[in-house]
């Protein structure tokens, strides 16, 4: 049966990238039961366009359409609100040379780094998962989220600054959160 | 390479998008500048606290399983058919209502048009009949003269009767030829008014119910019975011919 064969066929290529699937879901939309419900959604709906995919990067196809269907939940659900607009100069990532104690990030837990991270406006925690958890590259992310390669390394750059801030905060080292200024 | 331009380099360095030669660039930088290097060092930290395995959030265990049997429900053909079969059969039946109402609607008119040019026909040979004075191949007001007249020019035996005491006299009869085919006439007379009337072997379904057609002050009423078609024609007023037609009902229902 060719049908059978389809859906055996979809799902050697798309679960394989059910963990970065649910876990983009997870973070955009910032709960367990709503991530699952998109998720299988995604996978639906991927199965649906299954069709159209001619081999390729089926990760970036996959994650492409799961983000989709996050923001169309997120845009129903008025979730939705764009980044402020920034002070880039506060965005760049730089230590206080005087305390060293500002590296110790590695120790900070995961619970904490979490939080930090679901503080971050939707455009840049979206850019910081995929580029960390999931190690996709520049270009890759630029196709999930379908914005040109130098806006992915500026969102990338305040994000990871957003980040640390947020981190060197929470360690207690407020006197640390080091800004440079570039002379 | 110069301390302002170091940062977005580091990135690209740290995240594995730079070339070799740029790279290595970066490499010599860092190694040449301490607040670079701590720069390096911050992004570092920033990574390796993010793409700690406890910060990402797992599937929970029954998702795949949960996603395998939603997309073989959906690509299940039963239901999916059903769905389309049903909407055939509501497209269909939708179809087949149209068509059994257009048809009726088309053949009633087409009957009824029918009629209309038999009615048209009727009066037309009436009206000949009376001005080529032509209105009768057998003069006799006996029914026991005009009835065997017929045997042998047609094909059936018109029932023929006398209603003189009813006053409507029996003039005679005569062959004619209406709807392609040899037709007996009877010639009765109430007062001045001739009236004809046309009987041949009816053919489909009896008509059972009179059918009245009025045109050119002419007074057409048709009807059918004991396998016979019968058409009178007049320009007498529409209660007597009815009245007329009452009568041959009768006769022939008390005769036959």
């Amino acid at each position: 049966m060719p049908d059978q064969t389809k859906v055996v066929r979809f799902e050697e290529i798309a679960l394989p990238h059910l963990n970065a699937a649910y876990n983009l879901a997870r973070w955009l939309v910032h709960d367990d039961n709503e991530a699952e419900d998109i998720v299988q959604e995604s996978y639906l709906r991927a199965f649906k366009f299954f069709g159209g995919y001619y081999g390729g990067d089926s990760r970036s196809w996959l994650l492409t359409i799961v983000r989709n269907t996050c923001y169309t939940w997120l845009q129903q659900n008025r979730i939705l609100r764009l980044a402020e607009p920034i002070d880039d100069k506060l965005d760049e990532v730089g230590v206080d040379e005087s305390d060293p104690e500002t590296l110790l990030l590695q120790s900070v837990d995961a619970q904490m780094v979490r939080q930090a991270l679901q503080a971050l406006p939707v455009e840049f925690r979206e850019v910081v998962v995929l580029r960390e958890m999931e190690d996709l590259s520049y270009k890759e992310i630029a196709n999930v989220v379908d914005i040109p390669i130098g806006t992915v390394m500026s969102r990338l750059k305040r994000g990871r600054a957003r980040l640390h801030a947020l981190l060197t905060k929470r360690t207690g080292k407020e006197a640390s959160i080091a800004v440079r200024r570039n002379a | 390479m110069r301390c302002d331009e170091t940062p977005d380099l580091i990135h690209g360095y740290l995240d594995g998008e730079l070339g070799l030669v740029k790279s290595m660039e970066v490499e010599k930088h860092l190694r040449d500048c301490d607040a670079c290097t701590q720069t390096h060092e911050a992004i570092r930290s920033v990574q390796s606290a993010a793409g700690h395995n406890g910060v990402r959030f797992d599937p929970p265990a029954n998702l795949e399983k949960r996603l395998r049997s939603a997309l073989h429900r959906e690509n299940e053909p039963e239901r999916k058919s059903f769905v389309v079969r049903w909407r055939w059969i509501v497209a269909l039946t939708s179809l087949l209502i149209v068509i059994v109402v257009g048809w009726s609607i088309t053949a009633n008119f087409i009957r009824s048009s029918e009629s209309e040019l038999l009615a048209q026909e009727i009066v037309s040979s009436h009206v000949r009949s009376l001005m080529a004075d032509h209105l009768t191949d057998v003069p006799s007001s006996d029914q026991h003269t005009v009835k065997p007249w017929f045997d042998g020019k047609l094909d059936f035996s018109p029932p023929v009767k006398d209603l003189s005491q009813q006053g409507f006299r029996l003039n005679g009869g005569r062959l004619d030829y209406i709807s392609h085919r040899p037709v007996a006439a009877l010639v009765y007379q109430r007062r001045q008014h001739s009236i004809n009337v046309f009987v041949w072997p009816a053919t489909g379904a009896p008509i059972i119910n009179e059918s009245v057609f009025s045109t050119h002050g002419y007074n057409v009423i048709r009807w059918s019975n004991g396998g016979m078609a019968y058409w009178v024609v007049s320009d007498l007023n529409l209660d007597e011919l009815r009245q007329f037609v009452q009568l041959l009902q009768e006769q022939s229902q008390t005769t036959s």
